[in-house]
């Protein structure tokens, strides 16, 4: 049996380092590179070891898809290219690839830089890791090799994020990457067709929640910034600087233009602006409004938000700040914090989930005095909102798409494993396909069932399918022909045509059976009768009194002989040839019955 | 059959050479239309190739071809096609033939036979799908030929075997349109077509192609618009196709089960997977509602919209279209809206939110949660948070559809509603305005439900906030605390769009009007009045500080303990609101004043408005006043047209009555001044000069008959009648005016010839009315016809002058409604000193913004006028994408006016204003004559008068500074 295997090397029943390896129908396919932001050690990075202890990569990988930029989706990469070797291609779309080295660039400064680690990935490589990349565009097919094709949908999530279906001949797996069902304000939801994969690869980051309308967030992030900005006091949004940060971004843009309000907003600059600029760039890859307005202005270009500069924190007045990084653990972010965090005014708004130990979890969860280095304590008068802007599907949103995409097995990934438990069940009991959720290290394995596409000629194919009602593609429908398997290639041709490619002789098969009918009357009588008889039954076939005493029906010959010892008895000789089989053991056993009695 | 063919055409052209011997004169119409499909017939014998043969075919279906010919045509096509071996060839001759049939007057019968035996030994699929739309055509000429149909639906269940999906298509949208109907037909027509066609439509829901699944579902909808009643045993096949694979069929599908559920809303169907059963529309709304969540966005709006119109579904699936369970990590968790709620009920309103607040209370038991319910769960949910905003719309149109009809529903989706007031897309925003309006009545905002609907008046579009005054007009506010907070927001509104001060006291108005009693605590901290203390006198106008009056008096009208809170100058502001913005404020009865209404007695009838009475009242009057001297019926007419403008002012609804009636007196006014002229009675022929009074009267009574006739809407056909007496009567001075200044004679035949015709068609136009004007010019004028013919221009200017001093001043009488065309130029405001500076020669573009009420049709009729210190003029028609409906009645223009002019020394100032085109060929009273009558005297009238066409202005002129600079070298 054909199956599909699939390991993770990271992300099985975990978030972070997402790596699956997939070898379906002879190939291997590496999903995702990415590395831990829980560790600083070797287990940040996946174990590539297990694909290979001693030979190339390249020889064991056909290719690498990265589904989008976020460097738990792509961390590993040039560690993986360059310093592990791989030389293979890699595939991601416009955008990943664009963003992508901006972000190992960043993580690679603050490793080496800041923390100080050698033996790390450098520039250069980056660069020469990006060169193996090769882009693909949405719903674009690309032909790895002869066998393999990969194309890619649109997954929500962060700008440029995609959903790759991987096909071999029939078989194939969908690997969503991380995605997002609900559209924000600018991206778009995931997409899928009906492709009906033998397995989908899903993410499962909120398995066990279904979210609350995004409008009621929105709505509530608007009123306290605005209430704040009215009352004169200053805004802090600690972000990331990529993804959620856009969001946000267009979100008070949108409102600054719509209430004609005329308190700065400023974003700290860096790593933004670049990113930006990508955005700018690739608006096909965001949502409708933002696709359909850009000719009269690019949502991107924004009006009300500028460039923040150190010394624009001490100024007075209501303003609104983005500042890096997300969770207040260094940077500016924390600097303006320490700045603002006095006055009851002021109000900082945490937009997503900060990791304990941090400042932001701290504040978050109520604590009033900090800490800071320098024995220095900080009180935090200012308020403390938290508001959750994640771009995941929840629960209901993985069923839709896998409702959408009605895979034949599901697979779980990018998730806790006590969550993706429960989602499993839900998953088999509503779509009744079986769910995996392997965990790092281990292989699943699929059973498939793939279809072998066979060829017909023209000819036979309109011959057989005149014969019966019209063809109809949900039903199978059973055709008469030769299979010939020559050359690695299957054919279904005519036996004529078979027997002369062979170069075989033709032998006809006969069936002949003798059937004894209990009739005292004389031969050409009890032909008469059983001709009769025949055409009473047989309305539909040609039934045939020959004048050499024998009956033909359609090409089945009967004759009547009397016993050699009973006279009584005749003997029926009936003989047909294997194709009419059908018929002759019809007749057969029509006669046997016997001859109705005479009338 | 080609043979014969042969010969019938043959016959054909040997026919139109005898008629050329017959008659060549007077038939030579004729003569080309045999000639036509000869022509044909030699280009398609002449051509070479299939090639050559498609170029006259395509050639030929350029140009239009005459009823008369068309068979001969056809005749020539057909003989053509059985020769013809080329598959596009016979393409292009059957679709020719398909596109003959529809020339109007022609009978395709004829040719039915001849198009059914084509078909039968085809052999290309697309000539055959084209031979099949063709026989469409046919038959649907044919209506009324059920042996005809019959038999075409015959040819059609032949061909579905075909295996061209082309080919299967065509047929079943052949059976939809002419399959049979009635069921007496079928029983009749007693061959195989008889058979159920719907059984025959239905076994193709199940074809292979998607293309024939999509065809047959239409065919069967069509089935359904032409009156056949659906079988239910469909609803399952249906059902099954929402399952299909591609969009189209879904989407037709969708409509499928729309239409069964509101045919079979009562049966009962089975759940599968369980033995319950459950109402049929209930069943199709849950599938309809599933599909909400589709992956192609266009069954997506399918489904949304169809929702709306599913109101038999019974309540509890209705509301659960609004839940979506929440839950986080297994645990369940309330939603934003019930957390809004319960923090309401708690009375702690608006606390500041802590992380966690909305931490998940309950443990979820994981078997009971169902993830994708076959059921209506979150149907609306889903459609409000989609990415497409056409499905969006859908939804909010198929909320508000679902909310009018079941007001729990509306009570529940209210917190959507108000969630969508912040969509990013402002279609989006204004029709959940819109759609909340509509709901409104069924509803009662809390408090943090209005705070958000408030939040929404800062918003920089002008239509967004105008559609929430809207809104807020008729909400119903549940607290004391929700008036102040609305008050508050709308003063804040206020102050930052200035702009919308009309609209914000007319929101007020209602606010106050609608809530007396949650007013009453209120009035003394909006007054900021002390018990001990007496405060300053606010600004009377500062437009704050009246809308804060206008809550109070409408708040006051129906809460009599109200004005006991009043101040000394509150009264005093309360006498001038009342006069200046008497639409705003309502009568009160106050303590210790004389009401206005109180002098009407109370004996009178209320529903008998006494301004109403007023009105006839002083009508009587005039036209009683036969009897008085000239003097007095001068006097009296003044008095009657001041009190009849001051009417209008005062009563809003009646000022379009009132300005009318003016109007029509003023009419009179100026007539009987014009022919009191003592100059009439000098015999020599006068100065222009001296006649200027009565030149100029005429010339303003024939404008005033336009504006009466166009400006307002209305206006029946008696009115109609008067002004255009008017309008001779007009005419008739003119005349006399200029018959008394010129000298000569020559050009007087002609006004006076001129005129005669007038009189003429005024006579054919509204001859059912004359015997009701009797004694008036008209009827005085008519009876003197004979001699005005015959005798000469003088004699004419004589009579006409006679008739015209006896005759009587006709009775007006009044329509139910009338309403005067009027305009507001909001913007430009004309009170800003900075000049609008642009480079002469480069334009400039003016913003305009002006509300329009009964207007008819304003997309055709208004226009701006710009006019330059010059004098120079200009006419601008706004597109018609610039009006906007906000009301019935309402219009609202916004638009660009592009200025431009050449350099000037010194900043000036432009007029725009705002003109109703009119053309009196369209006048109302045209449409009421019959054709052939208006045809006729459209004849005999000179041009001139039907092509009357002007422009009345109805606005204020609004003064624009401007500045063209000449462009810098």
């Amino acid at each position: 049996m054909p199956e599909i295997k699939v390991t993770p090397l990271g992300a099985g029943q975990d978030v972070g380092r997402s790596c699956i390896l997939v070898s379906i129908a002879g190939k291997n396919v590496m999903l995702d590179c990415g590395m831990h932001m829980g560790y600083n050690d070797d287990r940040r990075f996946p174990d590539f070891s297990y694909i290979t202890q001693n030979g190339r990569l390249t020889d064991f990988l056909d290719c690498v898809i990265i589904s989008h930029f976020h460097l738990d989706h792509c961390g590993a990469l040039p560690y993986f290219s360059e310093m592990v070797g791989y030389d293979g291609p890699i595939y991601m779309t416009h955008p990943t690839k664009a963003i992508c080295p901006i972000l190992l660039e960043d993580y690679r400064k603050i490793t080496v830089d800041k923390k100080g680690e050698t033996n790390f990935f450098t520039s250069q490589m980056i660069k020469d890791c990006m060169k193996k990349v090769v882009a693909v565009h949405l719903h674009q097919t690309v032909q790895v090799d002869e066998e393999l094709e990969i194309k890619a949908y649109y997954a929500g999530h962060v700008l440029g994020a995609a959903m790759f279906q991987i096909k071999v001949g029939c078989e194939s797996v969908v690997y969503t990457g991380d995605y997002n069902m609900t559209p924000d304000r600018h991206l778009g939801a995931a997409w899928i067709d009906k492709c009906r994969p033998d397995l989908l690869i899903s993410e499962s980051t909120y398995a066990t929640t279904i979210r609350d309308s995004k409008r009621c967030r929105e709505r509530d992030f608007l009123k306290k910034v605005h209430e704040t900005v009215e009352r004169g006091g200053k805004v802090l949004i600690p972000v990331f600087a990529l993804g959620r940060a856009q969001e946000l971004c267009i979100l008070l843009e949108t409102f600054w233009e719509r209430m004609n309000l005329k308190a700065p907003i400023y974003f700290s600059t860096g790593l933004t602006e670049k990113a930006n600029h990508y955005y700018k760039l690739f608006i096909t890859w965001t949502n409708q409004k933002i696709r359909k307005t850009f000719v009269q202005r690019n949502m991107f270009e924004f009006k009300h938000i500028k460039a923040f500069d150190r010394a624009f924190a001490d100024n007075p007045g209501p303003m609104v700040v983005f500042a890096t990084p997300g969770m207040l653990h260094a940077g500016q972010s924390l600097q303006i914090f320490r700045k603002w965090a006095g006055n009851e005014k002021n109000m900082v708004i945490m937009p997503g989930y900060c990791v304990q130990g941090t400042v932001g979890h701290k504040i978050l969860s109520g604590q009033r005095k900090l800490e800071m280095e320098g024995r220095q304590i900080l009180e935090v008068k200012m308020q403390v909102e938290y508001m959750s802007f994640s771009a995941h599907a929840d629960a209901k949103g993985i069923m839709q798409l896998i409702r959408q995409a009605e895979p034949r097995n599901v697979l779980l990934v990018h998730g806790e494993a006590k969550k993706m438990e429960f989602l499993k069940q839900k998953i088999e009991q509503e779509f009744h396909v079986s769910c995996y959720m392997p965990a790092n290290g281990e292989t699943t394995t699929i059973l498939t069932n793939p279809c072998i596409p066979v060829d017909i000629s023209l000819g036979l194919l309109k011959r057989e399918a005149a014969i019966g009602p019209l063809p109809d593609a949900k039903k199978p429908k059973l055709m008469h022909g030769t299979l010939l398997m020559k050359d690695n290639s299957f054919r279904l041709v005519s036996p004529e045509q078979a027997l002369k490619e062979l170069g075989l002789a033709e032998h006809q098969l006969r069936f002949t059976c003798r059937v004894h009918i209990q009739d005292p009357r004389k031969e050409h009588e009890t032909v008469l009768r059983v001709y009769n008889h025949l055409k009473g039954i047989l309305k539909d076939y040609s039934v045939q009194h020959l004048p050499d005493g024998s009956i033909t029906v359609e090409s089945i010959l009967i004759q009547a002989t009397a016993h050699s010892e009973d006279q009584g008895t005749k003997v029926l000789l009936v003989s047909w040839t294997y194709q009419d089989e059908e018929l002759g053991s019809y007749l057969t056993s029509l006669l046997k019955k016997g001859l109705p009695q005479s009338t | 059959m080609a043979a014969h063919l042969k010969k019938r055409v043959y016959e054909e052209f040997t026919k139109v050479v005898q008629q050329q011997h017959e008659d060549l004169s007077t038939k030579k119409l004729r003569l080309t239309k045999p000639s036509k499909s000869a022509a044909l017939h030699v280009d398609l014998c002449k051509a070479t190739s299939p090639a050559d043969a498609l170029q006259y075919l395509l050639q030929f279906a350029r140009k239009p071809v005459e009823v008369e010919s068309v068979e001969g045509v056809v005749r020539i096509l057909l003989e053509h096609y059985y020769k013809e071996n080329d598959a596009s060839v016979r393409l292009k001759i059957a679709s020719l033939l398909g596109l003959l049939s529809k020339t109007a007057g022609f009978s395709p019968d004829c040719i039915m036979d001849d198009a059914i035996n084509t078909l039968q030994n085809e052999k290309s699929h697309q000539v055959l799908a084209q031979l099949l739309d063709t026989l469409l055509v046919i038959g649907t000429k044919l209506p009324e030929n059920p042996s005809v149909r019959m038999r075409l639906v015959e040819v059609a269940c032949k061909h579905l075997t075909d295996s061209s999906h082309g080919v299967r298509n065509k047929c079943l949208q052949l059976i939809g349109c002419l399959g049979p109907v009635e069921k007496g037909v079928a029983k009749e027509a007693e061959n195989q077509a008889a058979k159920d066609v719907q059984k025959i439509i239905g076994d193709h829901f199940n074809d292979q192609d998607p293309r024939v699944r999509t065809a047959a579902i239409k065919a069967m909808l069509q089935l359904h618009e032409r009156g056949l009643k659906l079988h239910q045993a469909i609803y399952s096949q249906a059902c099954k196709l929402l399952a299909d694979d591609y969009e189209q069929v879904r989407s037709a599908a969708v409509q499928l089960i729309w239409v069964l559920s509101q045919l079979y809303p009562e049966s009962i169907v089975p759940i599968p997977s369980s033995n319950e059963e459950i109402r049929l529309v209930d069943d199709a709304f849950g599938k309809i509602c599933h599909m909400v969540s589709d992956g192609s966005w266009v069954v997506r709006v399918q489904a949304a919209k169809l929702l709306g119109s599913m109101q038999q579904v019974s309540s509890h699936f209705l509301e659960q279209t609004l839940d979506k369970k929440l839950m986080s990590d297994l645990r369940r968790k309330r939603t934003a809206h019930e957390r809004a709620k319960e923090l309401y009920s708690s009375g702690e309103f608006s606390s500041g939110r802590k992380w966690g607040d909305d931490a998940p209370k309950e443990e979820i038991d994981t078997g009971a949660v169902n993830l994708i319910e076959s059921g209506a769960c979150g149907a609306f949910v889903h459609g409000l948070e989609d990415e497409m905003y056409e499905v969006r719309i859908a939804a909010v149109e198929a909320l508000c559809m679902l909310a009018q009809s079941s007001p729990s529903f509306a009570e529940k989706c209210l917190d959507f509603l108000v969630d969508m007031f912040n969509d990013e897309i402002e279609e989006v925003r204004l029709q959940s305005i819109h759609t909340m309006r509509k709901i409104s009545n069924n509803i009662t905002l809390r408090e943090d439900q209005l705070d958000t609907v408030l939040a929404v008046l800062e918003d920089s579009s002008r239509d967004i906030r105008e559609a929430l005054h809207e809104l807020l007009c008729c909400t119903n506010v549940s607290t004391k605390e929700g008036i102040h907070l609305a008050l508050v927001e709308l003063l804040k509104n206020l102050t930052k769009y200035p702009t919308d001060r009309e609209s914000i006291w007319k929101c007020l108005k209602f606010l106050g009007s609608r809530h007396p009693t949650l007013v009453l605590p209120l009035v003394p901290e909006l007054l900021s009045t002390h018990p001990f203390f007496d405060t300053p006198e606010p600004d009377m106008d500062d437009p704050a500080y009246i809308a804060v009056l206008v809550l109070i008096f409408n708040a006051a009208k129906s809460c009599p303990t109200m004005p006991a809170l009043f101040s000394d100058h509150t009264f005093r502001h309360y006498a001038y609101l009342r006069d200046s913005l008497s639409h705003l404020v309502p009568p009160l009865r106050l303590p210790g004043r004389k009401l206005v209404s109180s002098a009407v007695s109370p004996s009178i009838t209320p529903h008998e408005d006494p301004s109403q009475q007023f009105l006839h009242q002083s009508l009587e009057r005039v036209y009683s006043f036969q009897h008085l001297d000239p003097q007095g019926i001068q006097e009296l007419l003044e008095f009657t047209i001041r009190d009849l403008q001051r009417l209008g002012e005062l009563q809003s609804e009646l000022a379009g009555m009132a300005d009318f009636t003016a109007t029509y007196l003023q009419w009179q006014l100026l007539l009987i001044k014009a022919l009191q002229e003592k100059l009439w009675n000098v015999a020599a022929p006068l100065y222009l000069k001296q006649n200027a009074l009565a030149s100029a009267a005429s010339k303003q009574i024939l404008e005033e008959t336009y504006k009466m006739e166009f400006m307002y809407s209305g206006v029946e056909s008696r009115q109609v009648v008067i002004i255009h007496h008017m309008r001779l009567q007009a005419k008739a001075l003119q005349l006399i005016v200029t018959a008394r200044t010129t000298r000569g004679v020559e050009p007087l035949f002609g006004m006076c010839e001129k005129f005669l015709q007038e009189v003429d068609s005024f006579q054919r136009c509204f001859i059912s009315e004359l015997p009701h004007m009797q004694g008036s010019f008209v009827d005085k004028l008519l009876d003197l016809m004979p001699r005005l013919v015959t005798s000469k221009p003088s004699e004419v200017v004589k009579i006409l002058q006679t008739t015209l001093r006896q005759s009587t001043f006709l009775h007006l009488p009044l329509p139910e409604q009338l309403h005067r065309a009027t305009a507001n130029i909001i913007e430009p405001t004309g009170e800003s000193d900075n000049p609008l500076r642009f480079t002469s020669g480069l334009v400039v573009a003016l913003d305009v913004d002006a509300t329009l009420e009964h207007v008819q049709d304003p997309q055709g009729t208004v226009k701006v006028q710009v006019l330059y210190p010059d004098g120079q003029a200009q006419l601008i028609h706004p597109k018609p994408a610039d009006f906007r409906n906000p009301g019935p009645g309402r219009h609202r223009l916004i638009t660009q006016v592009y200025l431009s002019h050449t350099a000037w020394t010194e900043p000036c100032q432009i007029e725009v204003r705002l003109l109703l085109a009119y053309n009196s060929n369209k006048s109302k009273a045209s449409t009421r004559i019959p054709k052939s009558t208006w045809n006729e005297s459209l004849e005999a009238l000179p041009p001139s008068e039907n092509g009357i066409e002007g422009t009345i202005p109805f606005s204020k002129p609004v003064k624009v500074y401007i500045m063209p600079k000449p462009a810098r070298r």
